[in-house]
C-alpha cells in the first residue's frame, strides 16, 4: 500500500517530462522506443507501441515483466530513461486509473457513497457540495454496478468483489476517455468478473480506450480483442489470437527467466 | 462528589490552566491522530515526536524553559527530520520507517546531551516528560492557537486530504497536488506534537494523539465520528488524568497517558470492533 510520503522538495504539481500531449485529434497513445530503468536493472526496453480509441487492450506477461511499470510510466508516476510517449486528444489528468486492490485499505472508514463520490472530484472540486443531479447520477451509477442499496454501507462490510464494483462505479463517474486498470480481477468472484467485463465492453462501445494489466491468460483470450505481450526485452502486440501463441509464450517466459538469471548473477 | 471532581479546578489556577491546555490539545490532536492512524503513519509520528527534542533543547538554551522558544525550535527540527528521512528513504534501500528510527535515535541523543550539559536534571525531566501544571498564559495561547489553526486547515483541505489518505494514486492522477496535501498534513502533525510536548514531554507527546485515535477506531465507522470520538477520549483522558494526578499526587503527564491507555484497553475489549464482539461474529 503506497502511503509512503513522496519527497517533499519535489514540485507540488507533478511534471510529466516524457509525456507530451497533443490536445487535437482522435484519442490515441503513441509510445516510441520507451525504456524504463530501475537503479539496478532495466524493466522495459525499447518498447514501441500504439493504442487508438476505441479499443480494448490487455497487457499480459509473466510476473515481474514490467506490466504495471508500463502503466505507471504512462501515468507519469515512473520516470522513463529513454523514449517518448505522446497522448493525442487528451491530457494525463483525463486518465482514470484503477490501482491494484491490495494497495487500498479495505477497512477505511468510508461509505460506498463517499467512495464513489471521489469520481466527481474534478467536477466538484474541494469545497462545493454535490448537486441533486450529481447525487442522482451517483445513485444511477451504483445500480449500474449492481449495488443500488449500498450507498450507506461502510467499505469494511463489503466482499472483495463488491469492493471492486465500488471502484468501478468510481471509474464510471470519472467519465474519462482513457481508462487504465491494473489487475482489476484479482481476488474477485466469477459473477463479478462477468458483470465488470460487460461494463468494460460498454466503455469501449462508448469510444473509450481501455488498457488492462492481467495475468490470467484465459480471461485475456475470452474477453480482450487486442493484447500486448510484455516480458522485459521481448514484446509482441496485435490481435489476441495471434499474440498468445505457444511460440510467443515460450519466448516471453524465457525472456523473463533470462532476466531473472541475470539478476541472480549480479 | 463535587469536592472530588470540581473543587480542585476551582481552587487552583494552575490546574485550571492545565485543564484548558488539555482541552485545546485534545481538540486538535483528536482529528490529526485519526488521520495519522488512517494513513498508517503512527511510526512516523513517533519518530517526529522524538525528533522535536533537539530543537526544543536548542530553544531551551536560548530562551530558557518557555514554550514558545522551545516550540519554535522543536517545530523547525522536527520538520527538518521529516524532510531528511523522506530524502534518505528515496535515495537508499532503507525503508522510511527504518530511516526514521535512525534519525530519531540520533536526535534524542543530541537533545538529551544538550540539555544535560547546559541545564539541570530537573530541566531534562521537564522536557522529556512535560509540565502541564506549569502552563502559563503565553503557552496556553500558543496551544489554543495551534489547535484553531489545525482545525481551520483541516476544514479547508478535508476532502482532498481524505482522498489522499484512502487512495493517494487516485488523487495524484485527478489533481496532481497529492504531495502538497501530504506536506500540509505533515506540518499539522508537527505543530500538534509541539503543542502536546509542553503537556506531556517529547517522550509521550504522541500519546495524546495516537491512543484516543486508535481507541475511537474501535467504536466508530465514519471519519467524522472518529474525529469527534477521538477528541472526546482525549478530553476525558486530560480531565481524569489531571484529577488522578491531583488526588494521588502522581506526575500529570503519565497520568493523562495512563487514562488514555485505560480507555484504549477498555475499547479493545468491549467496543463494537473490539475483541469480544468480533469473537461473537457480529459485524
Amino acid at each position: 500500500m503506497d502511503h509512503s510520503p513522496s519527497p517533499f522538495w519535489k514540485p507540488f504539481k507533478e511534471k510529466h517530462w516524457t509525456i507530451r500531449c497533443l490536445p487535437q485529434g482522435p484519442i490515441a497513445i503513441d509510445i516510441k522506443h520507451l525504456s524504463v530503468k530501475y537503479p539496478k536493472n532495466s524493466v522495459i526496453s525499447n518498447l514501441t507501441c500504439h493504442f487508438t480509441a476505441p479499443s480494448l487492450w490487455a497487457i499480459a506477461g509473466p510476473n515481474g515483466a514490467g506490466k504495471s511499470t508500463l502503466l505507471k510510466t504512462l501515468l507519469g508516476f515512473q520516470k522513463s530513461s529513454q523514449g517518448k510517449i505522446t497522448f493525442h486528444g487528451f491530457c494525463p489528468c483525463d486518465v482514470a486509473y484503477l490501482a491494484q486492490q491490495n494497495q487500498l485499505d479495505r477497512k477505511f472508514p468510508l461509505t460506498v457513497g463517499d467512495t464513489i463520490a471521489m469520481g466527481l472530484f474534478r467536477e466538484v472540486g474541494i469545497f462545493r457540495r454535490y448537486t441533486k443531479e450529481q447525487q442522482d447520477t451517483m445513485q444511477a451509477t451504483l445500480s449500474q454496478v449492481g449495488l443500488s442499496s449500498f450507498a450507506k454501507t461502510p467499505l469494511q462490510a463489503l466482499s472483495g468483489g463488491q469492493f471492486q464494483r465500488v471502484l468501478f462505479a468510481r471509474l464510471i463517474l470519472q467519465n474519462a476517455p482513457v481508462i487504465f486498470l491494473d489487475e482489476p480481477f484479482t481476488g474477485v468472484d466469477g459473477r463479478t468478473i462477468e458483470d465488470l467485463m460487460k461494463l468494460i465492453h460498454v466503455w469501449v462501445q462508448e469510444g473509450r480506450l481501455v488498457i488492462a494489466v492481467l495475468h490470467d491468460l484465459d480471461l485475456v483470450q475470452d474477453h480482450f480483442p487486442q493484447t500486448l505481450l510484455l516480458a522485459r526485452q521481448f514484446y509482441t502486440r496485435g490481435p489476441t489470437a495471434q499474440v498468445l501463441t505457444k511460440e510467443n509464450m515460450r519466448r516471453a517466459i524465457s525472456a523473463s527467466r533470462e532476466w531473472e538469471d541475470n539478476v541472480r548473477t549480479l | 462528589m463535587i469536592d472530588f471532581f470540581i473543587t480542585p479546578f476551582t481552587d487552583y489556577v494552575f490546574l485550571r490552566r492545565a485543564l484548558m491546555a488539555c482541552l485545546a490539545l485534545a481538540l486538535g490532536c483528536g482529528p490529526v491522530g485519526v488521520l495519522l492512524v488512517l494513513r498508517r503513519m503512527s511510526l512516523m509520528g513517533d519518530a517526529l515526536a522524538h525528533a522535536i527534542l533537539p530543537g526544543a533543547a536548542f530553544g531551551f538554551l536560548v530562551g530558557g524553559l518557555s514554550l514558545p522558544a522551545m516550540g519554535f525550535g522543536g517545530f523547525l527540527v522536527g520538520f527538518l527530520v521529516a524532510l531528511l528521512a523522506g530524502a534518505i528513504s528515496r535515495f537508499t534501500i532503507l525503508n522510511e520507517d527504518a530511516s526514521f528510527a535512525g534519525f530519531y535515535l540520533i536526535s534524542l541523543a543530541i537533545g538529551v546531551l544538550m540539555i544535560s550539559t547546559q541545564g539541570t536534571q530537573v530541566d531534562l525531566m521537564h522536557i522529556l516528560f512535560g509540565t502541564v501544571l506549569a502552563v502559563d498564559k503565553i503557552s496556553l495561547i500558543m496551544v489554543a492557537g495551534i489547535t484553531s489553526f489545525t482545525l481551520c486547515v483541516l476544514a479547508l483541505i478535508y476532502r482532498p486530504l481524505l482522498i489522499e489518505c484512502f487512495d493517494s494514486g487516485f488523487l495524484r492522477v485527478v489533481s496532481g497536488w497529492g504531495s502538497f496535501y501530504h506536506f500540509i498534513f505533515l506540518v499539522l502533525v508537527t505543530l500538534n506534537l509541539v503543542s502536546a510536548f509542553q503537556a506531556l514531554g517529547t517522550l509521550m507527546a504522541l500519546g495524546m494523539m495516537m491512543l484516543p485515535a486508535v481507541s475511537s477506531r474501535l467504536w466508530a465507522r465514519h471519519v467524522w465520528s472518529l474525529f469527534l470520538l477521538s477528541s472526546f477520549f482525549a478530553i476525558a483522558s486530560g480531565y481524569f488524568g489531571l484529577l488522578l494526578s491531583y488526588h494521588l499526587e502522581w506526575p500529570s503527564g503519565p497520568s493523562i497517558i495512563l487514562i488514555a491507555g485505560l480507555i484504549y484497553v477498555i475499547s479493545l475489549i468491549f467496543a463494537p470492533f473490539g475483541i469480544l464482539k468480533q469473537q461473537q461474529g457480529i459485524d
